[in-house]
């Protein structure tokens, strides 16, 4: 009894102590839901009828044009907010980083407090203002510019545009601050040797803070690819459900719903996911084997 | 040498003084109008909460202050209305919330800590696992997850929607990188002091990680506060939901209670910007972990 005490004080075995409920839930929620997923994308699953159809479902699937539509769907919307909330974040946080901003701590609560609303009151809010009604807001500031009024929610590309406001407007900030904790780390003196070698500005941007905010970028590339492949409440909420006028807002995610919990048909949904889980694996190691961050050099 | 560096430097900044002014006042306005956009749609929401929900369903949301038909019917409903759940709601979002932080958080340290303060032979493996985690969105798991909790009998239960969250790997990794940062002489000071290792975990980490503690803590509250797609499959009774699924059961194909649900949606954001308020300085602070050295 006293020497498994000592072994479990010990130096040796305090790691792995510390480290137990990762490999418990690792275990129960991860490797063993992904080995059923796996599984069942091999099986045609009714109540109480369970039956192999090896590749049937991945058949479907390739012929799915539903299916099609819904990857297409996302990898749109993925690549628009790669374009949109890498830049210009990146961009404000460099502004705002230096001394010419005055009330930095309200402006960064202004621009985070977005992200702190759930996508029920974000999703329900710009559905109404991008009603189609002549009265709804959006419809207003297009007649400001003197357009006429739009029918967003109906229309493939305005509806896009719909989800992608949702999206800018909730992690603009989000992103901005982890750029802002990224610029923290860079040697001020860095600034002071540019600025006496004549470099400011545009230059400063480009030479120094662009190319050392990489391990930022790093970071907020990979949430955003995930986050955009995996993206479903919003158009959850912004159509009020899980269907829109010509799936225009069906994503992989939204098909993998309706599929699983919608028709109950567990078998075709999981392959669906694996589909997912195949395309998140190939970006993601693309781009971290792009990023060199496979090199050891973690210690 | 030095000196003639310095009065370079003095003698451009007071050339930039003017140039330096209008770009301040430039700068400020870029992030002022920002600002405006950000927060217009809060204003929206704010004042359409006093409208009358069948005008938003007649007009759709727009800024559009009419004292007419504006009034506190909806609030007065929302806090005395007493044929709805929304107080219900309001208290499970907050006791899931409150127990998601405390054991998210306790855990994901430990498992942080074994990550980062100690040299054993799996940890690279360990460290690689926890980042495949973060690399596969769980949504892919949701369903073979949900026909877990069913086996598990742990469907319709606040331990259902915590327990599959509860090692967040964003959470561990964050916890390591601030960690990665820390000296780790403090861990070699508690041992020649007589300290196990749980307790230089506990007694020596732990107050110097509270910067990360507090960055985290708000995630996760935040997080949970609003966590909606798990939730919405494991919940299935009325008085187990949480404020967003309950806010989203108000839009029902037979009709839409945009009486309670704009005021409520109001109400629901309160809590949390108070938070985020009162916390900010942490919160920063926080994220900016890796600057913050010992």
């Amino acid at each position: 009894m006293k020497s498994l005490k000592k072994a479990l004080y010990s130096q040796k075995v305090a790691p792995y102590v510390f480290v137990l409920p990762f490999i418990l839930s690792f275990i129960f929620f991860w490797i063993y839901p992904l080995f059923s997923t796996i599984k069942m994308s091999f099986q045609s699953i009714l109540p109480g009828e369970i039956e192999w159809v090896g590749l049937d479902n991945y058949r479907k699937l390739l012929k799915d044009s539903v299916f099609h539509l819904a990857i297409r769907n996302s990898f749109t919307y993925m690549i628009w907010t790669l374009i949109l909330l890498i830049p210009f974040p990146m961009i404000f946080a460099c502004i705002m980083d230096g001394h010419l901003v005055k009330a930095k701590g309200f402006f960064k609560a202004l621009l985070y407090m977005p992200a702190l609303t759930s996508v029920v009151v974000a999703g329900t809010l710009f559905r109404l203002m991008f009603a189609e009604m002549e009265t709804s807001q959006m419809n207003q500031i297009v007649q400001w510019f003197g357009l006429e009024p739009v029918k967003w929610l109906k229309g493939k590309h305005t509806g896009m545009l719909a989800l992608l406001v949702i999206c800018c407007w909730r992690w603009t900030g989000v992103n901005m601050l982890y750029y802002l904790s990224g610029l923290k780390s860079i040697d001020k003196s860095l600034y002071e040797s540019a600025e006496i070698d004549g470099a400011s500005g545009f230059k400063r941007f480009w030479y120094i803070q662009v190319p050392l905010l990489k391990p930022t970028t790093i970071y907020v590339l990979t949430i955003s690819i995930y986050g955009g492949l995996a993206m479903f409440l919003e158009s959850f909420m912004l159509w009020n459900g899980n269907a829109s006028p010509n799936n225009i807002g069906l994503t992989i995610v939204g098909y993998l719903y309706r599929r699983g919990i919608e028709k109950n048909q567990l078998g075709y949904a999981s392959a669906v996911g694996l589909v997912l889980f195949v395309m998140a694996l190939i970006v993601n190691i693309v781009q971290l084997i792009w990023n060199g961050s496979f090199k050891k050099e973690d210690r | 040498m030095a000196k003639q560096k310095d009065s370079f430097n003095i003698e451009k900044k007071m050339g930039m003084t003017l140039k330096t002014r209008i770009l301040s006042v430039i700068a400020t306005l870029f992030f002022a109008i920002l600002g405006f956009i950000v927060v217009f749609p809060f204003i929206v929401m704010v004042i359409a909460s006093f409208r009358p929900g069948k005008d938003i369903i007649r007009y759709g949301l727009a800024l559009k202050i009419d004292f007419d038909v504006m009034s506190l019917n909806n609030y007065k409903y929302l806090f005395f209305g007493g044929d709805h759940s929304y107080f219900t709601w309001f208290k499970n979002s907050m006791v899931l919330t409150l127990l998601t932080v405390v054991l998210t958080l306790t855990i994901c340290y430990f498992v942080a800590y074994g990550l980062s303060m100690y040299d054993f032979k799996l940890r690279n493996f360990l460290f690689f696992l926890v980042i495949a985690t973060m690399m596969v969105p769980f949504e892919i798991l949701m369903l073979p997850l949900f026909q877990e909790m069913i086996d598990l009998k742990l469907i319709d239960t606040t331990a259902g929607v915590i327990l599959p969250g509860l090692v967040s790997a964003s959470t561990v990794f964050f916890f390591r990188q601030y960690m990665m940062g820390l000296p780790k002489e403090l861990l070699d000071a508690g041992r020649i002091d007589g300290a196990t290792e749980y307790g230089i975990c506990i007694k020596i980490m732990f107050p110097v990680t509270k910067p990360a503690f507090a960055a985290m803590a708000i995630l996760t509250s935040m997080g949970a506060w609003n966590s909606m797609l798990w939730p919405l499959l494991v919940y299935r009774s009325a008085n187990k939901f949480t404020l967003p699924i309950g806010l989203n059961s108000l839009l029902t194909p037979y009709g839409n209670n945009y009486d309670l649900l704009i005021a409520g949606s109001c109400f629901a954001v309160l809590p949390i910007f108070v938070v985020f308020l009162a916390f900010q300085k942490y919160f920063i602070e926080g994220l900016t972990a890796g600057a913050v050295k010992g």
